[in-house]
């Protein structure tokens, strides 16, 4: 008989020579000790642990097609290196919530699924404890920022690895602006006004989202409502406080911003429908990520040259932002958890994830400080303003610990609906007061 | 030649009633015939497919979904029983309290719609002399394109900025300023419901119009000597003749419609302010959008008190249907 055995069962068993065995143990036992893909490369050898698996993994549906191109080739490295099957799936960020729960519950589905906001504490009793990996990404690159730590930290332990947090700010026209006679983007948000009844009046009104899509509309309505004073519930996580003078006044300038200032066709917007109708030249200012501006070098050379970006206005409290963090979530029920936490740690490493954020360009803000002086900020002057919002960014749920219950009231649109019903035609009390209680039956539960 | 009276009775016991012997129970199988016990065995084979199906799919499902909604699971964890605790919170949601009263606005608007529509055009195609196999089935087109693919298109034709609708309106001057289709709630929940009336129409045309084929000629002939013009031959001939399937087409589509998803989760999401919602779909945004699968679960039975009322009526109709006419 040659190397092919039979075993009881039936089975194909390859016998290994008892040198090449010794070589692969001390292989993976050198791989242990320097740790992941650096001690697999040191040894020249895929561990053994990782051999034959299948690595899937839930992705978004970037909106910086470079960006996929280069995750795609560090995928393919890893999967080489480390001789595993890696399966990239791909759906859109609306849909994540569904597909996590679903596999949640069927504890089947992906091994890697990216999440969305705050969406990981939602998902929390799923995900397994990944504090070893993104303790270690942080050490080594500057420490977190305050917004993704939130997101995707219980306190206790972390549930996901943050990936990126998504750039925000307002894209305007500065040729439009400047026939209205604004030569400098508004301050504050009552100049913001000012601006917008100007642009109006010249049929290029602003344009914002206030639909059931994952983030346009709750990155504009988060930041209004505590850069007016309000916000939802105190720093224990009980106390819901949303009923205050500073959301008042939020609600009753936003409703007047509505007539004078806004596109009136917005109630019904996805994230996507800004930037079509921006790029579409019916809109001349729009709060986005930087994605208006690189279709537009590719696809409208025009609207390209006369677009700038500007920051969130100030209100009586501050400048605010609420911006998506995307997390890579290790699944609880996932049987290669190893090798998940290996392809997040290699991922995240400063030089694979460095060349990842290049491509982005501003798009992604990395999640951890030791990025903040690189040269992508400043290649582009029209892009530098992307690089500080996740300085006064706030998690949602704010002052209260991130959680569960902050979670439930983002899926439910409750602070985007209460905008709404004031726009509809309710009071800007009465829309206040539901809000308030659909909070309260949140919070208090 | 006629069959002789007493032969009778041996007629009707050989005659293979498989599920009235499946109910005989064990005493009466063991007294069966060998004839009767191969006729009870092969209903068994025949019919276990279909109840290992319906047990599957149709009665674990339901059963689960009922206890479900007795715990307060939430996603990733086990849920503890809490009795009828789910049902008292959702009997103080204003959103649920919004998305009963859309559900009954969408289902009773749409399906009026539908038939409407429906019965027109069934009675075109019935009156129609030429091209009627290419109308029946161009005429389906709404009804076999996947759901969500229309949908999708029907999104695109109301979009606010690229809508095709407003461009159409705009240049033979209905309008000057672009219409938010699925912006206002009344006008979100009138476009949800065309939409559906839109899909739902060939469903009950085509119904209707077998329906309309099987009412004999004479009939109309009849009616015409005795001098009824063409609406009281409507009204009292074809209407009451039709009622059967009528009744038959409404009571599926009062299903249908009441349980439907796709349409209102790809066009709205549930919005403006849930000014959209239905049943089912804020059933999915509490259920596996917040992740509490128990109150989902409540929220999705909700709907089940009125379909089994609309089941009931359906299955007594049409048991009163068969009785008619077997008395006739």
């Amino acid at each position: 008989m040659d190397e092919q055995r039979r075993g009881n069962s039936g089975r194909r068993w390859t016998s290994v020579p008892r040198r090449t065995f010794l070589k692969a143990a001390a292989a993976s036992a050198g791989a242990a000790a320097l740790g992941g893909i650096p001690g697999i490369l040191a040894a020249g050898q895929a561990p053994a642990y990782s051999k034959g698996t299948k690595l899937h993994l839930l992705q978004w549906l970037n909106f910086v097609p470079a960006g996929d191109k280069v995750f795609l080739a560090q995928v393919e490295e890893f999967a080489r290196q480390m001789a595993v099957a890696v399966q990239v799936e791909r759906i859109g960020m609306n849909d994540v919530r569904t597909r996590t729960t679903a596999a949640i519950e069927a504890k089947s589905g992906p091994d890697i699924i990216l999440i969305p906001n705050n969406l990981p504490h939602l998902f929390g009793d799923g995900l397994a404890d990944v504090s070893d990996v993104a303790e270690a990404i942080g050490k080594d690159q500057g420490g977190y920022y305050d917004l993704p730590r939130a997101n995707a930290s219980s306190g206790k332990r972390w549930i996901a690895v943050p990936q990126f947090v998504y750039s925000w700010a307002w894209n305007y026209r500065e040729d439009w602006l400047k026939e209205a006679g604004i030569t400098k983007f508004p301050e504050t948000w009552e100049e913001f006004r000012e601006m917008g009844k100007k642009l109006k009046a010249m049929g290029r009104p602003i344009g914002q989202g206030f639909g059931h899509s994952e983030n346009d509309p709750n990155n504009y309505v988060y930041p209004l409502v505590w850069g007016f004073g309000g916000y939802e519930v105190e720093k224990d996580g009980k106390a819901v406080v949303l009923d205050k003078k500073g959301t008042l006044e939020a609600i009753k300038y936003n409703t007047a911003l509505w007539k004078e200032a806004l596109d009136e066709t917005g109630l019904s917007w996805d994230d996507a429908s800004n930037n079509r109708a921006f790029l579409a030249g019916s809109m001349s200012v729009t709060g986005n990520s930087p994605s208006i501006y690189f279709v537009a070098r590719e696809k409208f050379p025009e609207v390209f040259k006369v677009i700038n970006h500007a920051p969130m206005p100030k209100g009586p409290a501050g400048r605010f932002y609420q911006l998506p963090t995307l997390s890579s979530a290790v699944m609880k029920y996932s049987k290669n958890q190893k090798l998940a936490k290996e392809f997040i740690r290699w991922y995240m490493s400063k030089e694979q994830y460095g060349k990842w954020f290049e491509v982005m360009e501003t798009f992604a803000i990395p999640p951890t400080k030791m990025w903040y002086d690189h040269p992508v900020w400043t290649k582009d002057p029209k892009l530098t303003v992307f690089r500080d919002v996740i300085k006064d960014a706030r998690q949602i749920g704010y002052a209260g610990p991130p959680g569960r219950k902050a979670s439930e009231a983002l899926a439910k649109y409750i602070i985007v609906d209460m905008f709404v019903k004031a726009i509809q035609g309710d009071k800007p009390e009465v829309a206040l007061r539901w809000a308030t209680e659909e909070l309260r039956k949140i919070y208090s539960a | 030649m006629p069959q002789p009276a007493e032969s009778a009775p041996a007629t009707v016991l050989s005659k293979p009633t498989p599920i009235r012997t499946a109910a005989f129970g064990l005493g009466r199988l063991r007294r069966a015939s060998r004839t009767e016990r191969r006729e009870w065995l092969l209903a068994l084979i025949l019919l276990t497919p279909a109840l290992v199906m319906l047990g599957l799919f149709v009665a674990y499902p339901f059963v689960r979904g009922i206890w479900l909604g007795l715990l307060d699971s939430v996603v990733g964890r086990e849920g503890q029983f809490v009795g009828l605790q789910n049902y008292a919170k959702l009997w103080n949601d204003s959103i649920f309290r919004r998305t009963a009263q859309n559900t009954f606005i969408y289902t009773g608007c749409a399906t009026f719609l539908k038939l409407t529509l429906g019965m027109l055009v069934a009675l075109m195609l019935n009156n129609l002399v030429g091209f009627k196999r290419i109308l029946r089935a161009s005429m389906l087109l709404p009804w076999i394109v996947p759901t969500v693919l229309s949908t999708l298109a029907w999104k695109w034709m109301l979009d606010p900025t690229f809508s095709i609708v407003n461009w159409i309106l705009y240049q033979v001057g209905f309008i000057r300023l672009r219409v938010d289709w699925l912006g206002g709630p009344v006008m979100a929940m009138g476009s949800v419901i065309l939409v559906n009336v839109w899909r739902g129409t060939p469903f009950f045309a085509i119904t209707l119009l077998a329906g309309l084929q099987t009412i004999s000629p004479d009939v109309y002939e009849a009616a015409s000597i005795d001098g009824a013009n063409a609406w009281q031959r409507f009204w009292k001939v074809t209407w009451p003749l039709l009622m059967p399937v009528t009744m038959v087409v409404v009571l599926f589509s009062v299903i249908q419609t009441f349980a439907d998803f796709q349409l209102v989760y790809i066009l709205t999401g549930g919005g403006p302010a849930n000014s959209t919602h239905l049943f089912a779909t804020y059933a999915y945004q509490i259920g596996v959008a917040t992740g509490k699968l128990g109150e989902g679960a409540a929220a999705s039975l909700a709907m089940f008190p009125v379909l089994f009322m609309v089941v009931l009526f359906q299955l007594w109709y049409i048991r009163r249907g068969e009785g008619g006419k077997g008395g006739a």
